[in-house]
């Protein structure tokens, strides 16, 4: 029982996902990790040696204790990280892939034809597809019909810290939805989180808004709070807004 | 088709120099504060009076740096092949007057220095050639990266302009990233300095980028040499090269790189110093200016000085690097080489200070598994 998160044929406790970029080290990042109470972390392929497991940050990673979801992160096109994909599953991680198809590296926004096109190949082959995506809703349901496991739409461009400058398809997504739904980018702060999961959103993944912290394991802790106080307030349910006052000690009746 | 070389013409007609020399604190600081800036923005940050609030430059670009690059640096180390060359730039240590001992490795000499490379570690390396084809040309250049990727995941060249069937062998081959300088954006000085051989065809090389780009290269190097001619418009022409190019060519990363050159061995050429400060304004605005731009800081520059840029702008190391052929194994005993290296420290120590700085030195950052498959 309890409120878990189900993706694929896995159950998780926790609701926030992390990323591995950006660190100053290694130890940071498993500090940061620890605290988050975070099940699935997510690492980009191209960063590490995958025939080397003791190397890069795969040596403070300990997949007994974490999900370890590779991702295909530097993909320009379908082919790209479609063959990414598989690599990993032949170095002997699961089955499952965080799919990142993003031509310009600058702004490394998702590309969603490509998207669509991997996504068909890798569930084809009996892939757990998370893709990455732009806050596009039928792009959304496009990438549910093709058996994807998740979709993750950008709160706004990776790495800005800016929030949900996409709250009004994000809204939209969530109302469709019959997939979770991870805010996967642009999630600068923990109020942003929270406003996330507030609206029906069922994981937040986060990164930069970590690393780049002054005190990243605090900003970490700061983040497990309000993606689990978001999540909480969902379930609750809120009051309505009201133009007029209601005082909170009920007076009907005494004056009869 | 059009290319940078037109663009080029309209920014002459600029006159960066004017530019450059009429601006005060006020159109500084309003550049500062400015999204999206523009051409004339960046000038300002290139002035003589942005010298005067250097340190808000710095701060805005370490944050700007911090933004989309965190808190990592990346390595790479240059393998130099070969230093002969038909070219006449007298300010090269490799001209083809210098009389220095000349060497193209050999495939099984190259593979020896490769594997004395990755032994430290480095996963990126560059490969770099003077300009003679007959030694060291396309079949050499294909022969040695396949042997690259071999050891290392990602393989950039520095080799003298192709045409793009050329590049494309290359990246068939298994080459990711192509650096090529234009030495001088200034199109009269470059015919004095270039007199002879091949390299003299200015325009051929300021349009090698897009050849490049064009023949798949995912990673895009230019930089001008800093010494040849006024830095003020040579950074203005290569920060301008650079957004053309990342415009243009969205799906390619643009880098920039540095070089301050000293006067090589015999050389003719009159060299204008630029001062470490000077770097520094540079580097700060190329940051602003080019969010994204990956910036290098190569081992010409002294350690003290390296090590003050982590996070200032600069993205990208070079470490333990030779830059004669053969320096790490074959040839340990330095001669032949393109340029003295100032910081001599090696791998071990670089990576050392990079985390001792607060930074993660990242050693790989490119899967092979990304690239076409080689045939």
């Amino acid at each position: 029982m309890g409120d878990k998160l189900s993706i694929g044929n896995m159950e998780f406790t926790s609701r926030f996902m992390i990323g591995t970029g950006k660190f100053p080290s290694d130890e940071i990042m498993a500090q940061c990790l620890f605290v988050s109470g975070a099940e699935i972390i997510t690492v980009a392929i191209r960063r590490v040696d995958l025939k080397k497991p003791d190397s890069d940050i795969l040596r403070v990673l300990d997949p007994k204790k974490i999900f370890i979801l590779p991702n295909t992160s530097g993909a320009q096109n379908a082919d790209e990280a479609v063959r990414l994909a598989m690599f990993a599953q032949q170095m002997g991680f699961s089955s499952w892939i965080k799919l990142e198809v993003t031509p310009d590296p600058r702004y490394l926004l998702p590309d969603p034809e490509e998207t669509i096109k991997a996504a068909r190949i890798l569930v084809k082959n009996g892939f757990t597809v998370l893709p990455y995506m732009n806050a596009d809703p039928v792009l959304a349901k496009k990438l549910e019909d093709e058996g994807c496991a998740v979709v993750m739409p950008l709160g706004s461009p990776i790495g800005s810290n800016k929030g949900l400058t996409t709250i009004d398809q994000i809204k939209i997504i969530i109302a469709q939805s019959n997939v979770p739904v991870v805010i996967d980018a642009g999630i600068g702060r923990p109020s942003d989180a929270c406003l996330a999961m507030e609206l029906g959103a069922d994981a937040c993944m986060i990164n930069t808004a970590i690393s780049s912290a002054p005190m990243p394991p605090l900003t970490a802790r700061a983040f497990k709070l309000a993606i689990e106080a978001g999540r909480q307030a969902y379930l609750g349910g809120h009051a309505a807004k009201r133009d007029t006052a209601r005082p909170s000690s009920p007076v009907d009746g005494i004056s009869k | 088709m059009k290319t940078f070389y037109d663009e080029m013409l309209k920014t002459n007609e600029i006159n960066v120099g004017r530019l450059t020399e009429n601006i005060n604190g006020d159109l500084v600081m309003r550049a500062l504060e400015k999204d999206g800036m523009s051409f004339n923005d960046m000038l300002c940050l290139l002035s003589e009076r942005a010298l005067l609030h250097i340190d808000i430059l710095a701060s805005r670009a370490k944050e700007m740096t911090d933004t989309h690059f965190g808190k990592n640096i990346n390595l790479y180390i240059p393998l130099y092949l070969s230093n002969e060359c038909s070219n006449s730039c007298s300010y090269c240590g490799f001209n083809v007057n210098a009389v220095i001992p000349r060497n193209t490795l050999t495939i099984a000499e190259a593979e020896i220095e490769m594997k004395r490379i990755a032994a430290t570690g480095m996963k990126n390396i560059l490969l770099l050639t003077g300009e003679a084809p007959a030694k060291a040309g396309v079949g050499y250049m294909e022969h040695v990266i396949k042997i690259a990727s071999l050891y290392f995941t990602q393989i950039s060249l520095e080799v003298y302009p192709m045409d793009i069937p050329e590049y494309e062998r290359l990246v068939k081959a298994g080459a990711t990233g192509l650096v090529i300088y234009q030495e001088t954006y200034d199109e009269t000085l470059y015919a004095k300095l270039h007199e002879t051989g091949p390299k003299k065809n200015f325009r051929y090389r300021l349009e090698a980028p897009e050849r490049a780009a064009q023949a798949g290269f995912r990673f895009i190097g230019i930089g001008a040499l800093l010494g040849l001619s006024e830095w003020r418009k040579e950074a203005a022409l290569m920060f301008s090269h650079a957004k053309y190019l990342s415009k243009k060519y969205w799906r390619s990363d643009i880098a920039l790189s540095f070089p301050r050159i000293t006067p090589a061995r015999g050389c003719k050429t009159e060299i204008a110093p630029v001062s470490e400060t000077e770097l520094r304004q540079m580097i700060f605005t190329a940051r602003i200016y080019l969010e994204h731009a990956v910036i290098n800081l190569s081992t010409r520059e002294s350690a003290v000085f390296r090590d003050s840029m982590i996070g200032f702008g600069v993205t990208r190391l070079s470490a333990g690097s030779k830059t004669n052929p053969g320096g790490y194994e074959i040839h340990p005993e330095a001669s032949g080489e393109q340029f003295m290296v100032n910081d001599t420290r090696t791998v071990e120590e670089v990576t050392l200070f990079i985390s001792e700085r607060g930074y993660y030195p990242v050693f790989k950052d490119w899967d092979i598994s990304l690239n076409e498959k080689i045939k």
